[in-house]
């Protein structure tokens, strides 16, 4: 592609580009004259949904951002900042990336890692651990598999070698997904405080450097690409994806922050979607100050780019500097000991502008701040309408209980799900434990636990989303998220602090798509409310559509949560010791029958029965709140062997998963409920806000003392014992299965239709 | 006892084998940059595990080349005390300190999980606080770690007890289901015929705390000292 004469700019080219003939009479008012080429291609991606949230913004606005923990608030920076004590502070963020992994899935998931990594160290914090949220069609479909194993790699070669651990995530699979897989990526950092970089641009006549990589063709457009939805079409857009190389990005992750340590730098920015447009209008619009560019001097990889090319180029391990006066030489020596480019390519100036110039000419002349989100880029508050689905999807006919007999086999079946089933073969794919912090990783507890070196604590890490539950009850549904992640935190020893979310909904023109996402961000801001963590950032992805429809509205949420003393209080999902107490911890006006009436919503009625319909499950948020405080102090009293929530799959699955993720322990369970109920909401509903968890006999009466006050009830349900699952449901044997026998279902279910891993 | 941990532009575990080395044996430690050259104050040259140059050719291929890998060599040809460790293996193999390659797994996929090595020679630096026949259980994590080499080199190096590991069963026993990877003879580690040069893939650095799961990483380490300690009593310094 040779630079040849740039296209005349009108409204056609300005729509073709995806922005509204409004858009683009408020670009021409704002410049008064037609933008150039360069400058309807930078207005094009920064005021695309991904850059400028113009759809969202005002829905986000209502979540709770305040918290005493919280240094930076969202949106200020390009992460959260939570303080931890001890003079660390903890950034943590989580990104989609579904477009570009739907058509060229290995690229597209590495190059999610990558860039949420980079969000990170450009704070100035070292990335500890990834984490990631994953959702896939029917494993039955051949493009599905092919989509899921490219994922897969992506994500661990880009971490491997980048050499973070990837220490916890979560897999769905339902049709929803079938045409658009969710690929999102979250990374953690630790930096002490006070040594935070900020993405700002300041000081008049300071350098302006671009360090990392070349800059190619590659990803040009990605931004808006993310902000359509996917079609027939879409497989073209194959060179929208961006390329990784995570060799280049540990080069780059080293070099940044020994330039950060060295003082040599005054703000700094990483180039994601949008490349070198983003960064300098929003470091700039951040500064209140202008920036001047000449592109001749970006180091490029490949010949005759135009200058609407390099300003919109995604190519990846890019990060865009503004160096400290004076330190010009120290930068350049520290990013030419990691083998980098480090070329000035402008100057910070004091009008506000961002100035292009590229071959002699001024190509592009416009305001920073009219640019941004939180200045004059538009922002819109979209049509809503509850849909017509929620009404059928609702109610349904509700399929004949289970007999006694036929509930040990429903089990089988249900432990074969792709979604109960053990993720071993995934998660052996990642290099879960290199920078030896990680004490409980992927399959041994219900969060991850990751150790702060020289120190008592430890980071409590989970990403959640029960989609389906969103999808049938929005507002229920996006409590739900937040309050499982925060349940799985408190059930690993960690206090919940904050959250992060990645937002992936259908194409928000549509009325429907915006009430979901409306009702599932209020429910979002009432749990995170409730439960004291505040939102500190995120992403949100809309258009997740294929010419099948929408995907579930999927809020995924990532929980970040800290263990005092980690010795004393990490605790493990599994089963310990034989003869350890096993007692359920519910709310206090809760008995087996709240559970035993209801199946919606269920991955039993979804994977056993075919039916993905009913309300979300029952979840009152006084009530989780209560249950989560007593688990924590029991944990805190070291009272706890072990924890694990009642989730998918209920509370058959939970025992199930206790004993399979233990060295061959299992458990006599005994049951005793009143009439009416339902045995196969019994033993598989999911309602909300408990938790399984054992302690040692001795500690028995020490367990009820410590609950006293707190509107929670524990009962002792059975025994950890060796070997076997049994329980008995007022009396009778329902259930009797060697862990051997379940293993071999719930271990191969995914392996046997990926191949060996 | 000095130890010196090489620091490939894409080594990841260097860290993490500083850690062991300075704050849990309390050993002076220190980083070596792979464009410096002086090794001769150190004892002990660990290279890390990582992806030393990015390695997209082949794990270890440009590695070989680093002006440090000669002083490697060098300092290995001593006497000094070499020990590679998974991305360090395939580099020793790569720059002809130990035999044989180390090709892609042969799930083709990569292999993070625990496993169990039995000891297969207890008489070397490295494995001298070990029995023959013990089992450690210990951590792996790579996609290029299926030893290989010519029927001839392996007869060499079975007649030479210069295999120091070989993956097993929890009780020791050899089966295909206990080898991650495809190494032939079950291969783990190896050592030179001086045996003062040790390459294995496991990652004895992730298991030497009890705080991570296990600690059988530790008797590596310990052995070493334990036979610094000795030399230090023979008069060797």
């Amino acid at each position: 592609m040779p630079a040849t004469q740039p296209p005349v700019v009108d409204e056609a080219l300005a729509l073709e580009h995806g922005l509204t003939s409004e858009e683009y009479d408020r670009i021409t008012q704002q410049l008064g004259r037609t933008p150039t080429y360069t400058e309807l291609g930078i207005y094009s991606v920064m005021w695309s949904e991904h850059c400028s949230y113009k759809n969202s913004i005002a829905v986000l606005k209502t979540l709770p951002r305040e918290g005493r923990a919280l240094l930076v608030g969202a949106g200020e920076e390009n992460a959260g900042l939570v303080d931890i004590g001890d003079g660390l502070a903890v950034a943590f963020k989580i990104e989609s990336h579904n477009h570009p992994s739907a058509v060229e899935p290995y690229q597209g998931a590495a190059t999610g890692v990558g860039g949420i990594h980079r969000d990170i160290f450009t704070m100035g914090a070292r990335p500890v651990c990834a984490l990631n949220s994953l959702r896939f069609g029917s494993l039955a479909n051949p493009r599905v598999r092919y989509l899921f194993d490219g994922v897969v790699r992506g994500i661990g070669d880009y971490g491997n070698s980048f050499g973070v651990p990837t220490v916890a995530g979560e897999v769905y699979f339902d049709p929803a997904y079938e045409g658009n897989p969710l690929v999102n990526a979250m990374s953690v950092g630790v930096v002490k405080v006070g040594c935070v970089a900020s993405a700002t641009a300041k000081g008049v006549g300071n350098r302006v450097y671009i360090v990392g990589s070349a800059t190619g063709r590659d990803g040009i457009h990605g931004a808006t690409f993310a902000s359509e939805e996917l079609s027939e079409e879409s497989e073209a857009r194959r060179p929208s994806v961006q390329v990784g190389d995570p060799f280049t990005e540990k080069l780059l992750l080293e070099a940044t922050l020994e330039a950060l340590s060295a003082e040599v730098v005054a703000g700094i920015q990483d180039m994601g979607a949008a490349g070198l447009t983003c960064s300098s209008c929003e470091m700039s619009a951040k500064g209140g100050v202008g920036m001047t560019l000449y592109l001749d001097k970006v180091p490029v990889r490949e010949a005759e780019m135009s200058a609407y090319e390099i300003m919109l180029s995604e190519s990846q391990e890019r990060m865009l500097v503004n160096c400290a006066p004076g330190c010009e030489k120290d930068l350049e020596a520290i990013f030419a000991k990691w083998d980098l480019h480090a070329v000035a390519i402008g100057i910070v100036t004091g009008d506000g502008r961002v100035k292009v110039h590229h071959k002699g000419a001024m190509v592009a002349d416009v305001p920073a701040a009219h640019l941004v989100l939180g200045g004059g880029a538009p922002v819109y508050q979209r049509e809503a309408q509850r849909p017509a689905y929620l009404d059928t999807a609702q109610t349904f006919a509700v399929p004949a209980d289970l007999a006694p007999y036929e509930v040990a086999a429903a089990l089988e079946h249900l432990l074969a799900s792709p979604n109960i089933a053990s993720k071993r073969w995934v998660f052996e794919q990642y290099d879960t434990m290199v920078r030896t912090g990680t004490v409980l990783g992927p399959g041994q507890s219900d969060a991850a636990l990751v150790r702060i070196k020289g120190s008592r604590k430890a980071l409590a890490v989970k990403t959640d989303c029960n989609a389906r539950y969103v999808y049938l009850d929005p507002r229920r549904g996006g409590q739900i998220a937040v309050a499982e992640a925060a349940r799985n935190v408190v059930c690993a020893g960690g206090a919940p602090l904050a959250i992060t979310n990645c937002l992936n909904f259908g194409n928000p023109y549509k009325p429907e798509v915006f009430w979901t996402f409306k009702e599932a961000v209020g429910g979002m801001g009432e749990a995170c409310r409730a439960l004291g963590t505040p939102v500190t950032g995120g992403n949100v992805s809309f258009y997740n559509e294929s010419p099948d429809g929408a995907v579930f509205p999927t809020p995924t949420i990532g929980m970040l949560g800290l263990v005092d003393d980690l010795e004393a209080h990490g605790t493990a999902s599994a089963f310990q010791d034989e003869g350890d107490v096993v007692f359920l911890l519910t709310p206090e006006a809760w008995d087996h029958r709240v559970a035993a009436r209801e199946l919606g919503g269920t991955e039993f009625l979804a994977h056993n029965h075919g039916i993905t319909a009913g309300r979300a499950p029952h979840m009152e948020l006084t009530e989780e709140t209560a249950v989560q405080h007593a688990m924590l102090r029991l944990i805190r009293f070291s009272l706890v062997r072990s924890a694990h929530d009642v989730s998918d799959g209920g509370l058959a699955v939970c025992l199930a998963e206790k004993a399979l993720l233990s060295d061959g322990l299992g458990a006599a369970i005994a049951l005793d409920v009143a009439d009416p109920f339902r045995l196969d909401a019994l033993f598989f509903g999911e309602a909300q806000s408990r938790i399984v968890f054992t302690a040692q006999e001795v500690d028995s009466d020490a367990v009820y003392r410590a609950l006293q006050g707190i509107r929670v009830r524990a009962q002792k349900i059975g025994t950890v014992a060796a070997g076997r699952l049994q329980i008995k449901v007022n009396g009778s044997t329902v259930i009797e299965r060697s862990n051997q026998a379940l293993h071999h279902i719930y271990d191969q279910a995914i392996t046997r239709q990926m191949g060996s891993a | 006892m000095n130890v010196g941990v090489i620091v490939f532009p894409g080594s990841n575990c260097d860290h993490d084998a500083y850690h062991v080395a300075r704050h849990v044996f309390g050993l002076r430690a220190r980083f070596v940059w792979h464009k410096e050259t002086a090794l001769s104050d150190l004892d002990l040259v660990i290279v890390p595990g990582g992806f030393s140059y990015g390695d997209y050719l082949r794990a270890g291929a440009v590695a070989r080349f680093s002006p440090i890998m000669e002083r490697v060599v060098a300092f290995a040809e001593a006497g000094g005390l070499v020990l590679g460790i998974c991305n360090g293996f395939q580099v020793l193999c790569e720059s002809g300190l130990l035999p044989g390659a180390l090709l892609r797994n042969a799930s083709l996929r990569f292999a993070c999980k625990w496993v169990h090595l039995r000891v297969e020679n207890a008489d070397t630096p490295f494995t001298n606080q070990l029995q023959p026949g013990q089992v450690l259980r210990i951590p792996i994590a790579h996609g290029e770690g299926n030893y290989f080499a010519s029927e001839e080199t392996l007869d060499m190096l079975e007649a030479n007890r210069r295999v120091a590991f070989r993956y097993a069963a929890a009780d020791g026993t050899l089966n295909a289901a206990s080898n991650p990877n495809g190494s032939l003879h079950a291969i783990a580690g190896i050592i030179n015929a001086q045996g003062n040069v040790l390459g294995m893939m496991p990652h004895p650095e992730r298991c030497a705390e009890s705080i991570l799961g296990g600690t059988d990483g530790a008797h590596i380490f310990r052995s070493l000292m334990a036979h610094a300690a000795h030399r230090l009593a023979a008069g060797h310094i």
